[in-house]
């Protein structure tokens, strides 16, 4: 089985987290945000899987699983949250959440 | 172990103080009494059981005790208790139960946690007399100054925040500048004798070169003249004082006060004895400059806390001159001065707080003649602020009179100038006798013609009384025969002086300035 | 009984605890019983000691009640010394001061301080006979303190009016200004002789010093300081005659008989000393001459019956202070005990007039009281001549004794003479222009009385002696002692040695009983209103009208401007530059840091937009500049 590259693995992971940065960064909706970091989480996992297929280790793999759980974890308590700001603020734009500048 | 019950006393008591309030808010005052009751029966049972601990280096101590803390590093549980720690000690207790007295009906709002604050502040003070390990010292230095923070910070008049920040941020800086120099002298043990110590005895060995020395006793001097305080440094005293709730003015003047100056007798000057000789006319030299500057302020001021804050800098530069003095009398002196304006000012700043209690305003300005409706309270604001002029008979007479006898072998000038206080201190002294006790009566939210029957009801209380009663008692006392005191401490003060005779005997601090 | 002495000021502490303490509860009768018994015992238990003491030929006695302090080699007792100075001042102060107390109670009847004025006064006779008894300088100073805050307590004895505060205040601070040289002075002894026991200081000193040597000199200075301070000499006279605002038996027992003679007893304690720095004694001479002229020019010009007295106190000090000058060390002894009498006699006198003219002060207002008032009358017919020095008075053996002293100086001997009796001339003037002034001429106050009846002006009621036992009995005693006094010698050979009488020609004798009697009658043409002297009155009112002459007789009524001097010099400076620096540069200097470090918190707080995207920038900002640094470094 030809192998691809892990190199172009490298390079969809790398693009897969510019976009979720750049998801994190241009969004308003904070429910966006949250999918756009859950997009970088799984960006690094991607990493993990590809660089433990290089070396032919399992740590990358187990890594992953961490990954999603601690992904799951997130999602499961920044939905709480944007629930509980919707009902608060009845909004979901972060640009009005400002409350903590100095 | 007494001292370490004592200590536990206040600790515990605090504790209790401030759960009883769970039960009734009554109970946390009575609790803190007895502690302070208990603490006091500890420190006379001390007192009279007073025998030379057999071990201890010097032969002076009477209480002297060592545990292993944190081996690695030298740190030990030492601590020991001598004649002038045990002066201190009464005096602290003593001011103690003084506190709980002014704090009686004053504080009424979450009463419990302040009499935890305040017994542990006690607690930290008796540390800081006690603990002969630096690092143990410092320990009890930090452990004083929080609470009081707190009883500042919560229950003090209208400008709290800013004062108790201020005192924060002055203890904290000076104590964090202690630390680093008490580390540095840690650190040389180490490298002059391949292992860390803390012990006060073990660091006296420990030999820094000129200039480095001059800096490390400079961090301890900084440290403690802070607290003392020293002139340059004194501007945080005005607003604490003011703005504390009376026990916690009784508590800053009388108590805290007093361990920037045992500080500067028990350490700052035994372990960097060539440095302080050199350091002694600068630090004369300010201390003459607090006499005259802060009695002139004083007598500028309108709130009397604060006139009476300002007079409290101006009596210590009388034990900073004292001490540098380094002689017997200039010790003793110092020591007489630290016990009687502990008894002083802690009574003038009650009395503030009682005329604050009954008017509501701190202004001399809005009093005047309560002598006609108050005479208890007048007569023992009289008596207090002759006692703060220094007359002979009183126990401020006898401190200022020897400190000024010893500085004035070693350092004339600088004595006339600071004999030139007494006057100021009349001056000031007087003043506010004048502007609030005598003249027309008047007070405010009452017209001039305020019927006589009900005035007299405002006077003194039996509690309050009790209180006055026994520090004008103790006052007496020190001023007709301070020789109960000057002889307990005596063995500490040429114990002190003759170890370092050998050391400072080219640079002597006595004697070389006279021509 | 000599182990007695202790018990001396115990008496009158006793009396003022016990007065101060039940806060005037007592019934008033008690209260003077107590007032003027604890008095009274120290007075008979002192008269006991000092026959004892002078039956039994010692030169001293010294009774150690304990250490007061012990700190190294310094350990001054509280411990008494007697001799006979201490005889003759024990006794004016106790005798006295009984008189005194016994009138008070007469005095002070009506005044609802009854019980604080007997506990203050009780409490200045124990500090005062501290003061004398003292065997040392340290304990010395005790006792004088303890009279300053008792001065300081009496004369602001009517608290309710801010003008007697200030009165008060005045005399406690000047007073202070000469104690603190004092202290100083005992600093010095100290550590110069390593001792401040006055017997050890005055034995040691001549061995230690040479005469006229710089430490000597210093010395004896600073202790003329506090003397001068007390005394109310030149230059801290100036509280005395303000000092009058306080109850008339105080100035007559603190402010003219005991506690302003203490300069004169300090310095005579202390004589060694000052032989031993002759510029210094020299100095104390013309201190004591400047002041006795000085006040005596003032109290030609004042109005007011006390501040009279007051200036011819601070004068007859000065006399005490040329005595000592001089060296006539038991003249100035002397004229302080007779000078207690008379004077006190005098003050008691004008506090009856005072009081039976219901508190009037001005001798312009007051005239023709001769018959009205035969006591005050009598006793200051007495005492005015006593203080005139006129023949077969004490006070004419007193100040011819200082005199004649004062002109066995060797070096400006004629000098001090003259002065001296152009001193005793004006004495004469001032005391009898008062004598003629009050008790002469035409009766004012019920002339001025028909005036303004019925207008109910604050307090003018019929003019009628107010006497009684009280008041009468210490007037009567005082009288006869002021007659006789002359009589009594004073028993201090042994403290200052033997001193032989100086001898004068019948020329300088003629003319100093001629001078008073010229002054006196002077003053009586001038001032009894009789048409003999119409001219020298006519020419003394031009005189006052002229330029100059209203201009000296301002100056001088001001007391020679010193109040004026001082206040400008010293009172004002300090008052402004304690408001001007009532904030405290130095906490200003930690406000500017604190707000400095306040503005460098606003810039970073810019940082803080409270965006989540801003925070997510600068993290990866962060990270992509920490990365760089750890690839390319």
């Amino acid at each position: 089985m030809p192998s691809i590259p892990y190199e172009h693995g490298l390079i969809l992971a790398a693009i897969l987290f510019v976009c979720g940065l750049v998801g994190v960064l241009t969004r308003r909706n904070i429910v966006f945000v949250l999918m756009s970091l859950e997009i970088m989480l799984n960006a690094c996992g991607l990493a993990f899987v590809v660089a433990s297929a290089r070396w032919g280790h399992a740590d990358g793999q187990i890594m992953f699983l961490m990954i999603l759980t601690l992904a799951a974890a997130e999602v499961a308590v920044g939905l709480g949250l944007i629930i509980q700001m919707y009902r608060r603020f009845h909004t979901v734009d972060i640009s009005v959440l400002n409350e903590m500048k100095g | 172990m007494i001292v370490v019950w004592l200590i536990l006393t206040l600790f515990v008591g605090g504790a209790l103080a401030w759960a009883s309030e769970l039960m009734d808010s009554r109970l946390p005052r009575v609790t803190a009494l007895l502690a302070m009751l208990v603490s006091l029966a500890l420190v006379l049972w001390l007192y009279w059981s007073s025998a030379p601990a057999p071990l201890s280096p010097g032969g002076q101590w009477l209480v002297f005790e060592k545990w292993p803390w944190v081996e690695r590093f030298g740190i030990h549980l030492q601590v020991g208790v001598d004649g002038f720690s045990l002066l201190m000690l009464l005096l602290t207790v003593f001011l103690g139960l003084m506190a709980t007295g002014a704090a009686w009906h004053e504080i009424t709002e979450r009463s419990g946690f302040f009499y935890f604050n305040l017994l542990w502040t006690l607690a930290g003070v008796v540390g800081v007399f006690t603990a002969l390990d630096l690092f143990l010292f410092f320990f009890f230095w930090e452990v004083m100054l929080i609470p009081m923070y707190l009883i500042i910070a919560i229950w003090g008049h209208e400008n709290r925040a800013y004062a108790a920040m201020k005192f924060f941020v002055f203890t904290q800086v000076s104590g964090l500048i202690l630390l680093i120099a008490i580390l540095c002298l840690a650190y040389f043990h180490s490298v002059q004798f391949g292992r860390f110590s803390f012990d006060y005895f073990e660091l006296q060995s420990v030999v820094l070169e000129g200039r480095f020395q001059m800096l490390v006793m400079l961090g301890f001097f900084i440290g403690f003249a802070t607290k003392l305080p020293a002139f340059p440094l004194h501007s945080w005293l005005p607003d604490a004082h003011s703005q504390a709730p009376t026990a916690g003015s009784v508590l800053l003047a009388g108590v805290l006060l007093k361990t920037g100056a045992y500080g500067l007798i028990r350490f700052a000057v035994p372990l960097f004895p060539e440095a302080s000789a050199n350091f002694a006319p600068v630090a004369m030299t300010i201390a003459v400059i607090g006499i005259l500057y802060c009695a002139k302020l004083a007598f500028a001021q309108t709130d009397i806390k604060r006139l009476i804050a300002y007079t409290s800098v101006s009596h210590m530069g009388f034990v900073l001159l004292g001490v540098y003095a380094w002689n017997l009398y200039g010790l003793q002196g110092a020591l007489m001065t630290m016990l009687a304006h502990g008894l002083t000012s802690s009574a003038l700043f009650m009395l503030a707080g009682g005329l604050q209690h009954r008017f509501h305003t701190r202004d001399m300005g809005k009093l005047s003649g309560l002598w006609a409706q108050l005479p208890k309270m007048s007569a023992m604001a009289l008596f207090f602020s002759i006692a703060a002029l220094g007359m002979p008979g009183l126990g401020n007479f006898i401190g200022e009179f020897l400190s000024l006898l010893g500085a004035f072998q070693v350092n004339r000038v600088a004595t006339i100038f600071a004999a030139l206080g007494l006057i100021f201190a009349s001056v000031y002294s007087l003043w506010v006798i004048q502007r609030v006790f005598h003249g027309e009566f008047k007070v405010p939210g009452h017209g001039h013609d305020q019927g006589g029957h009900d005035g007299q009801e405002n006077d003194l209380s039996a509690t309050e009384l009790i209180c006055y009663g026994a520090m004008a008692i103790g006052l007496v006392w020190m001023g007709m025969y301070p020789q109960t005191f000057l002889a307990l401490s005596e063995p500490t003060m040429t114990f002190l002086l003759e170890s370092l005779d050998g050391l400072v005997s080219s640079t002597a601090l006595v004697g070389e300035v006279l021509p | 009984m000599l182990d007695w002495i202790g018990l001396l000021p115990v008496f009158p502490s006793a009396g003022f605890l016990a007065l101060v303490l039940t806060r005037g509860r007592l019934p008033r009768r008690i209260a003077g019983i107590i007032g003027v018994g604890s008095v009274a015992l120290s007075f008979l238990l002192a008269a006991v000691i000092s026959v004892e003491f002078l039956n039994s030929g010692l030169e001293s006695h010294t009774q150690v009640l304990w250490v007061w302090m012990s700190v190294g080699n310094f350990s001054p007792g509280f411990s008494f010394y007697l001799d006979g100075l201490t005889v003759v001042m024990l006794l004016i102060i106790t005798g006295v001061g009984f008189l005194i107390h016994l009138y008070s109670t007469g005095f002070m009847a009506d005044d609802p301080g009854f019980a604080r004025f007997f506990g203050y006064m009780n409490l200045f006779i124990a500090s005062m006979l501290v003061l004398v008894l003292a065997d040392n300088l340290v304990l010395l100073y005790l006792g004088w303190e303890g009279v300053g805050l008792c001065s300081y307590l009496l004369i602001g004895f009517w608290y309710t009016n801010p003008a007697n505060g200030y009165a008060a205040r005045k005399a406690f601070v000047v007073t202070r200004v000469g104690d603190t040289s004092m202290a100083i002075g005992l600093f010095l002894l100290f550590s110069q002789l390593g001792t401040l026991n006055i017997q050890e200081i005055l034995t040691v000193a001549p061995l230690q010093w040479s005469s006229g040597s710089g430490v000597a000199v210093a010395a004896a200075a600073l202790l003329l300081g506090g003397a001068v301070g007390k005394s109310a000499q030149l230059p801290l006279q100036t509280w005395l005659p303000d000092a009058m605002a306080g109850p008339t038996p105080i100035s007559a027992l603190i402010h003219a008989a005991t506690m302003v003679t203490a300069g004169v007893y300090l310095i005579a304690r202390a004589h060694v000393l000052f032989e031993l720095a002759p510029s210094v004694q020299l100095l104390v001479a013309f201190v004591g001459l400047l002041t006795l002229l000085m006040a005596g020019f003032t109290a030609l010009t004042q109005r007011d019956i006390k501040r009279i007295l007051a200036y011819s106190t601070v004068s007859q000090i000065g006399y005490m202070f040329l005595a000592l000058g001089v060296g006539a060390w038991s003249a100035a002894v002397f004229h302080l005990m007779t000078h207690a009498f008379f004077k006190a006699l005098l003050f008691l006198a004008a506090g009856t007039v005072i009081l039976s003219l219901h508190h009037e002060h001005d001798i312009f207002r007051m005239g023709g009281m001769r018959k009205k008032l035969p006591l005050a009358f009598w006793s200051f017919i007495i005492g005015s001549a006593a203080l005139t020095a006129l023949p077969f008075t004490s006070g004419f053996y007193s100040k011819d004794a200082i005199l004649l002293a004062a002109l066995e100086q060797p070096q400006y001997g004629m000098l001090l003479w003259l002065g001296g009796v152009l001193g005793a001339f004006l004495t004469a003037v001032y005391s009898f222009r008062l004598v003629f002034v009050v008790f002469f001429g035409e009766q004012h106050v019920d002339a001025e009385q028909q005036q303004i009846h019925g207008h109910d002006d604050h307090h003018h009621g019929p003019v009628h002696e107010i006497t009684g036992f009280a008041m009468a009995a210490p007037l009567v005693i005082l009288a006869v002692l002021s007659v006789i006094g002359g009589l009594i010698s004073v028993p201090v050979e042994n403290v200052f040695g033997a001193h032989e009488e100086p001898h004068a020609s019948t020329l300088i004798h003629g003319f100093m009983i001629a001078v008073p009697i010229i002054g006196v009658l002077i003053s009586y043409l001038l001032y009894s209103g009789v048409k003999q002297g119409a001219s020298l009155q006519q020419m003394l009112s031009s005189v006052r009208a002229s330029k100059i002459g209203s201009a000296l007789n301002r100056f001088w009524f001001s007391g020679w401007g010193m109040d004026t001097l001082y206040d400008t010099l010293f009172v004002k400076p300090f008052v402004a530059l304690a408001h001007v620096n009532r904030r405290d540069l130095i906490d200003q200097f930690y406000g500017l840091l604190a707000a400095l470090v306040r503005i460098g918190n606003q810039a970073v707080v810019l940082t803080q937009t409270g965006y989540l995207r801003w925070y997510a920038i600068s993290l990866i900002g962060g990270l992509v500049i920490v990365i760089g640094i750890g690839v390319w470094a």
